[in-house]
């Protein structure tokens, strides 16, 4: 069983929700990374999502598209971003970690080198935006053969008959986009939310995050209510970015983040 | 046998997927799949259906005013001392370039489909304009995006967009020029997909748009096919046309592909040389990658990051290329070659001076290849270039470079 499957699994037994918080690595530094990872582990993260910078951040709302900037500007490369994960691994063999980013560095890489080096490194999953189930064969096969989860978006506007077919390609869990709109975004419809995460349940076993629009204890709450896991990304990039503006240093943006974790973390526990 | 076989291969690109060989495809987030399948399902009823295609007829009849000429350039060509050289005027349509052919077809199909908001990209401006202006003619709400060095660049087309009633946002991501602008375009369709058409400028992007933007560009082909024929009796050596995108190109090429004895060159912009590294060039200089929701050519570093590119012309200033040609490409269907700045602005001057026509710079780079093709061919040969749109939202750019500043 992947990690991440066995972390849901555990968290189901327990009756609790996943959080599942997102930042971009390298961003602001590449320094600054691997101890936010085990910052955020220690302020309640179940399960890490890192963001892999690209130069053209298609579904990145305005907070994540500067991030990838810094990165970029740091230098992050998609080698570097597995090295931080191998460093990570070092001293945390339990908590998964999962890259989100876009097709291009991974097919620049290769599938073949990408699934050997990322398997090598200790990651357990890969969220490709970019790439829907039409376009998946290549890099499925590789990630099955190094038995990596391939995380699947699943949209409002995605069809019924639609969410079977990105069913029987995802494994470790399906990502519900909670809104039509770039990450960050503003107009979340818990209700709305609630229905779809019922119409994937109708097509798959797996587990259901969501994401894109949760930026607080309260919304991260009422998504808990029908969710397996919560993901949390733009507020806490945010939240890091501003005490840096500031002229924070970067261990008190981390602890920024940290701090808002927490409370994210307590407001999902108090979901029913 | 073989000539059928031939037709074939050509004619069965793109396949059900959208792949023209191993390029193209539909590389986008999941929430605009619904989206893309709705448009490819409509467009494949509307492309049937007569009454569209009468539709869209009538209005690059009457109001683009097509057919556009092929003028016989003799004075250029007897000058140059080579083959006779014909120009297609699409400088001479309506808004005054090509992109007008695919801005109507697309705003046609986002009417048939009850949407009440356009939104497009634009680089030079070209598009922006032609979008805004048929949204003008359809009372269609219409929002252009723009890179903000762009916008600085072309403020006389950004202010005709304001005429034409559109909004012109400024997008200051990334590198702030097109590529940058065609982001920001496919995040503002993400948030809006429901009522909102995206009007792309080229034949790139996701199935369908490199399809449906060629077949609305092919009107090009099909007339300076037919206009060869009744000028000069007979089909030309070689074709000529500027890529950025590529959608004046592949316009011109397509319809004749078949003819097998019709040489075909893609001018890419070589900025200040493909050895400096500051060109927008990908078929020459690229490697295929996934950009905009294609696969394709890509100007791109080691890490897989998209990399600035530059040329005189913003409407070349693009690092991909639509997928049709990657493939075209490498069946070496078409050659691909790359004029630079310099040589693109001694054409630029040399057709003004000698015909009387201001080219866009964009199109002088089509023109300043075809000087040199020309010269290498006999009276007896005929070359066709693609002049795809008028200078005059270039004369800032070019008076600046003789140091004058109005």
């Amino acid at each position: 069983m992947s990690r991440i499957a066995h972390r849901f699994q555990e968290l189901a037994q327990e009756g609790r929700t996943a959080l599942i918080p997102y930042v971009v690595a390298g961003d602001p530094g590449q320094s600054f990374t691997v101890p936010l990872m085990h910052r955020l582990v220690e302020s309640g993260a179940d399960i890490l999502e890192l963001g892999v910078p690209f130069s053209d951040p298609m579904a990145e709302g305005p907070v994540i598209q500067l991030a990838h900037e810094r990165a970029l500007a740091s230098g992050t490369t998609l080698a570097a971003v597995l090295e931080m994960v191998r460093e990570f691994r070092a001293t945390d063999s339990e908590t998964p970690v999962l890259l989100m980013g876009y097709a291009n560095p991974v097919m620049h890489m290769g599938y073949t080198e990408f699934a050997d080096a990322a398997a090598a490194a200790g990651l357990d999953g890969l969220l490709t935006v970019d790439i829907p189930p039409e376009e998946v064969d290549g890099i499925n096969a590789e990630l099955q053969r190094v038995h990596m989860d391939n995380i699947f978006l699943v949209a409002p506007t995605t069809p019924d008959e639609r969410i079977g077919r990105i069913a029987a390609r995802a494994s470790g869990f399906i990502y519900y986009v909670s809104l039509k709109g770039v990450t960050g975004a503003g107009h979340l419809d818990t209700a709305q939310v609630s229905s779809r995460v019922a119409a994937i349940r109708q097509h798959s076993a797996l587990p259901v995050a969501v994401g894109f629009g949760i930026k607080d204890a309260a919304s991260a709450r009422a998504v808990a209510e029908t969710a397996d896991g919560v993901v949390v990304g733009s507020a806490l990039v945010h939240a890091m970015a501003d005490v840096i503006e500031k002229g924070g240093d970067p261990a008190a943006a981390i602890e920024a983040a940290a701090g808002l974790l927490g409370d994210i973390r307590t407001g999902i526990d108090s979901a029913a | 046998m073989s000539i059928s076989t031939k037709q074939d291969a050509f004619a069965t690109v793109p396949d059900a997927q959208g792949r023209f060989g191993e390029y193209g495809g539909k590389f986008v987030s999941e929430t605009l799949m619904a989206a893309l399948a709705e448009l490819e399902e409509v467009y494949r009823e509307l492309s049937a259906d007569a009454r569209f295609q009468r539709e869209l007829d009538d209005d690059l009849t009457h109001y683009v005013g097509r057919p556009s000429p092929l003028y016989e350039a003799s004075r250029w060509s007897d000058n140059i001392g080579g083959a006779r050289i014909f120009l297609k005027r699409e400088d001479l349509n309506h808004t005054g370039a090509h992109k007008v052919n695919n801005t109507i077809g697309q705003a046609l199909l986002a009417k048939h489909m009850g949407k009440k908001r356009v939104i497009a990209e634009t680089g030079a401006g070209q598009h922006g304009v032609a979008t805004a202006t048929i949204a003008a003619r359809l009372g269609l709400e219409c929002h252009v995006f723009m890179g903000e060095e762009d916008i600085r660049r072309q403020a006389l087309n950004v202010y005709r967009m304001k005429l034409l009633g559109a909004e012109v946002i400024s997008v200051t991501s990334g590198s702030r020029t097109l590529k940058d602008a065609m982001n920001e375009a496919m995040r503002d369709w993400v948030t809006n997909v429901d009522d909102t058409f995206y009007i792309i400028g080229t034949v790139a992007g996701p199935h369908p748009y490199p399809l449906l933007v060629r077949d609305f560009q092919c009107v090009i082909g099909r007339e300076a096919r037919a206009q060869s024929l009744a000028q000069a009796g007979r089909l030309p050596d070689a074709l000529v046309a500027c890529v950025g995108g590529g959608s004046n190109a592949i316009g011109l090429f397509h319809p004749f592909l078949n003819d097998e004895a019709v040489a075909m060159y893609g001018v890419e912009a070589g900025g200040h040389g493909l050895s400096s590294g500051q060109h927008a060039a990908p078929l020459n200089a690229g490697t295929p990658g996934v950009l905009h929701g294609n696969r394709t050519y890509l100007m791109q570093d080691s890490d897989g990051q998209i990399m600035h590119t530059h040329s005189i012309s913003a409407g070349l200033d693009y690092p991909g290329v639509g997928p049709e040609h990657a493939w075209l490409k490498d069946t070496g269907r078409v050659k691909y070659v790359v004029a630079n700045d310099d040589e693109a602005l001694r054409a630029f001057h040399t057709l003004t001076r000698i015909e009387g026509i201001m080219p866009a710079l964009e199109s002088s780079h089509a023109l300043a290849y075809a000087e040199k093709l020309a010269a290498g061919m006999t009276p007896q040969q005929m070359i066709v270039v693609n002049l795809s749109g008028r200078g005059d939202k270039d004369i800032h750019t070019v008076a600046q470079l003789d140091g004058i500043e109005f």
